[in-house]
């Protein structure tokens, strides 16, 4: 078979199975398309030839015994957020210096249990914390899409920008990458793949470094809605480890893609239409009403009036929470250690050695909102507005079964134009962060490409446990948009 | 409710990190950019309204007491900076 990596994870698994191919030369062909495009596009900060060589042969030849495990084969990138057992993971933290966990993540360890490979681990901003993967502490990644007539480098989003660049590059069939605010689905826009987090608690979250806890969740970045449905069903299961995992059956989401949405009320939130977004967002959002009402869905405008509130309450709320998870870096049982002239001095030194500006100043905040005497103005504050946020969507969902958003309010921006002013850089996740703080899932599809040939993605909300509809109506969107667009590889 | 150079390097300590002196002025204005923007949920209506800490059922679930992972201190200190005879190697913390 030629051209091995431009399989989908659907048709790679079909092939698998059939015997047309096996894993290690599945994993062969990725792992030298990653050699070669790395060195420019900066996807994986671990590329894993030996272990992921050694999964492939274990596949084969749990195949050759009769396994039909769903991913039997099946070769992944991990995104560095994920403890691997015996590969690093750093959060593209310097913090965390060469940590090699002696463990395995939940979600990961359903990815093995379910026969899927690792290839390595992906790039991210550092803890999660960013848009536009410039946070690393191993250097921005490339996104492999340039503006038309352009050799301008742009940013793959973030804080996945790894997962999103590699799974569009071609270098793994599809990616895990978590999602806080919106770091799943603006890369998967920027990069023209599919994104979904879904409902909070459906994803375990134990070995996942923690940024936000109450707003952290996994979800699959891939090249089609039916692959991010096949990685999602494989990603999801209860977890006794993880006190917020849901103990809910997970359906077999890839049943629902291709199914009916003809009767389907399909919100349209009027909050989402906003000042300065480009015209050609605008009209896409439009484009993708109309295929839904061609789709035989009917098209309700609502309101979700607290929509302009949920950036701000999320960098109380967020920060808040990471200011209390990243106490554990103290330089003590892991990571570097930088001595000082006492143990104050040493945890100071340490940290501030160890973290980026970007996680000093969100440290910062939130200790600030948490502190004495600011608690009630701040962080109180918020969580009640985080309650009326959430029942927007419960008032909204009384009445429709899913509502469809832009999910970003540009397309993918050159590296370094957002990085001085930390405002603009956060507007980034005005459309996605509103489902982080309800806990809802929501998909990002690629629906089309704006005038200077780059992609853009229209977002899927749904409600609470019903990422079917979710599927099915971004199956629907797939279908009529037909995007086929690749990045030219010019690496 | 701006913050001076002064809540900075409290904030700072309170969160242990070292902040040099010509870094908390920029920091300073750098967050107050920030929490200027936020003012805004100060519009929001929030009487009589619960705080949200969770998007999932509140009651978390038990479990028995009993020691279900561990006895395995290699693994354990497998990480550490610093580490002697089955120990973690820290500061003195007691003067």
């Amino acid at each position: 078979m030629s051209d091995l990596t431009k399989l989908t994870l659907s048709d790679a698994v079909d092939a698998l199975a059939a015997k047309k191919v096996s894993s290690v030369e599945l994993t062969d062909a990725f792992l030298a398309a990653i050699d070669k495009a790395n060195p420019h596009l900066n996807a994986y900060v671990v590329v894993a030839h030996d272990k992921a060589r050694a999964m492939a042969k274990a596949s084969d030849e749990r195949r050759a015994r009769g396994s039909t495990a769903p991913l039997e084969g099946a070769p992944l990138g991990i995104k560095d957020l994920f403890c691997t057992e015996g590969v690093r993971s750093t959060a593209c933290s310097a913090i965390l210096g060469e940590f090699t966990p002696t463990y395995e993540s939940t979600v990961t360890a359903n990815l093995w249990r379910d026969g899927a490979v690792m290839l390595g681990k992906l790039n991210m901003d550092e803890f999660a914390m960013g848009s536009s993967n410039e946070t690393s502490c191993f250097g921005n990644v490339i996104n492999p899409w340039r503006a038309r007539n352009s050799n301008a480098t742009l940013t793959s989003g973030g804080s996945s920008g790894g997962s999103a660049a590699a799974t569009a590059a071609d270098l793994c069939l599809a990616a895990t990458a978590t999602d806080t605010g919106g770091s799943i689905r603006q890369p998967a826009s920027f990069t023209g793949t599919v994104g979904i987090k879904p409902t909070y608690g459906r994803c375990s979250r134990w070995g996942i470094v923690a940024f936000a806890s109450s707003l952290d969740q996994a979800g699959p970045i891939a090249k089609t809605v039916k692959d991010a449905a096949i990685m999602l069903t494989s990603m999801c299961g209860h977890d006794p480890k993880d006190s917020t995992s849901l103990n809910v059956d997970t359906p077999d989401f890839a049943k629902a893609v291709g199914k009916s949405v003809k009767g389907l009320r399909i919100g349209v939130p009027k909050e989402y239409r906003v000042v300065g977004m480009p015209a050609e967002i605008d009209a896409l959002w439009a484009k993708g009403i109309q295929q839904l009402k061609d789709a035989g869905c009917e098209i309700v405008p609502v309101s979700l009036p607290h929509t302009k509130y949920a950036l701000p309450t999320y960098y109380i709320i967020a920060p808040a929470e990471a200011s209390s998870n990243l106490a554990r870096y103290d330089g003590m049982r892991f990571g570097a250690r930088k001595p000082g002239k006492d143990l104050n001095e040493t945890y100071e030194a340490t940290r501030a050695a160890g973290f980026g500006k970007e996680v000093q100043r969100r440290i910062l905040i939130g200790t600030y909102v948490l502190s004495a005497g600011y608690y009630d103005a701040y962080y109180l504050r918020a969580q009640k507005v985080r309650s009326r946020i959430a029942e927007d969507f419960t008032n909204v969902f009384a009445t429709v079964d899913a509502i469809l958003t832009p999910t970003a309010p540009s397309a993918a921006f050159a590296l370094g134009e957002k990085a001085g002013d930390p405002v603009q850089m956060y507007l980034n996740d005005i459309f996605t962060v509103t489902t982080n703080l309800a806990g809802l899932p929501g998909i990002s599809v690629p629906a089309g490409v704006d005038a200077n040939g780059l992609p853009l993605g229209l977002q899927v909300i749904g409600k609470a446990l019903d990422e079917e509809t979710v599927f099915a109506v971004a199956a629907a969107l797939e279908d009529a948009a037909g995007f086929t667009a690749k990045p030219g590889a010019w690496w | 409710m701006a913050i001076d150079e002064n809540t900075v390097r409290r904030v700072a300590h309170l969160a242990r990190l070292a902040l040099p002196e010509d870094r908390l002025a920029p920091m300073a204005a750098e967050i107050n950019g920030i929490l200027a923007w936020i003012e805004q949920l100060n519009e929001v209506d929030v009487e009589g309204v619960e705080p949200m800490t969770s998007v999932v059922a509140a009651k978390l679930p038990m479990r028995e007491d009993v020691v279900t992972d561990g006895g395995d201190p290699r693994k354990v200190l497998a990480n550490a900076p610093k580490s002697e005879d089955g120990f973690f190697v820290v500061p003195k913390v007691v003067e």
